[in-house]
């Protein structure tokens, strides 16, 4: 079956044919999701913030003019609605700690001691409890440097969509990665490096 | 290179958006700095893990919910 393009679904929606609005929706309903899931990190707002998108989305739609991908403006909307959310939540995450805390004090000919984490075995680096532990790093990011990670190394957007989508530069959006996946490796580390890996039955 | 700028440098590195002469100085680097190497496992491994994260496909009750919401509110105005 020949998959109908955005282009086709957005021309037939904008001439009143709501069938098609669904059609659409059901494209994307499970990324749109995902993200807000990730953003906000409990699911009844993840659910508010995908209603919240696609109303705005069919209200958007005859200003929509094509000049980026109709999946980037979505995840514009999207991301937008989620850190509108964020921010009216009133409390950001209530550990939010410094960056520059997860940031290596590099000195001249000094390293901090570090280990390798990652020849552990897959089990152990995705387990329940890690994978817990790698959500709540996540929601420890400010909700900007959050937003970016997760659009970037999460979603797959290119430097250039992701900068689309949060109305920033692609420098602006390289920095904030950046700082973002020091920040996570700093935290993983931390958690990590605390866990003794598990001993083979002797 | 030394560790300060290698670390300025990391993200373009892991994208490959580094000049490839500047890769070849960080890479020189790294198999003389065994802590700048681990450094750079670490922080691969940390993007690895959360782009291959499991995610949930989208529950049924909330896609249901979703498309009556949307019936309702998209279609009489």
């Amino acid at each position: 079956m020949i998959e109908l393009s955005d282009h086709f679904l957005i021309e037939k929606i904008r001439a009143g044919d709501f069938g098609f609005f669904e059609a659409l929706v059901n494209r994307y309903e499970g990324k749109v999701y995902r993200l807000a899931l990730r953003m906000l990190r409990n699911q009844q707002d993840a659910e508010d913030a995908l209603q919240e998108t696609f109303l705005q989305v069919h209200r958007g739609l005859k200003d929509y003019e094509g000049r980026s991908s109709f999946s980037t403006w979505l995840f514009r909307v999207a991301t937008n609605v989620c850190l509108m959310k964020i921010r009216h939540r009133g409390t950001e995450p209530a550990n939010l700690l410094p960056l520059e805390d997860y940031l290596p004090r590099h000195q001249e000919g000094a390293h901090p001691s570090i280990q390798d984490w990652t020849d552990r075995p897959e089990e152990a680096l995705l387990s329940k409890e890690s994978k817990e532990k790698m959500l709540e790093a996540l929601g420890k990011l400010p909700a900007d440097f959050r937003a970016v990670f997760v659009l970037r190394d999460m979603e797959g957007l290119s430097n250039a969509e992701a900068g689309e989508a949060l109305g920033i530069s692609v420098a602006a959006v390289k920095s904030r990665l950046h700082r973002a996946r020091l920040t996570l490796r700093g935290m993983l580390s931390d958690y990590f490096e605390k866990r003794e890996p598990r001993r083979a039955p002797g | 290179m030394k560790c300060k700028e290698i670390l300025e440098k990391l993200s373009e590195y892991i994208d490959g958006e580094l000049d490839p002469r500047l890769c070849q100085e960080l890479e020189r680097h790294m198999e003389d700095c065994h802590p700048c190497l681990v450094f750079v496992n670490t922080l691969k491994k940390t993007i690895t893990l959360y782009k291959y994260a499991s995610s949930e496909p989208l529950p049924k009750e909330i896609h249901l919910r979703l498309h009556d919401f949307l019936k309702k509110e998209c279609r009489d105005h």
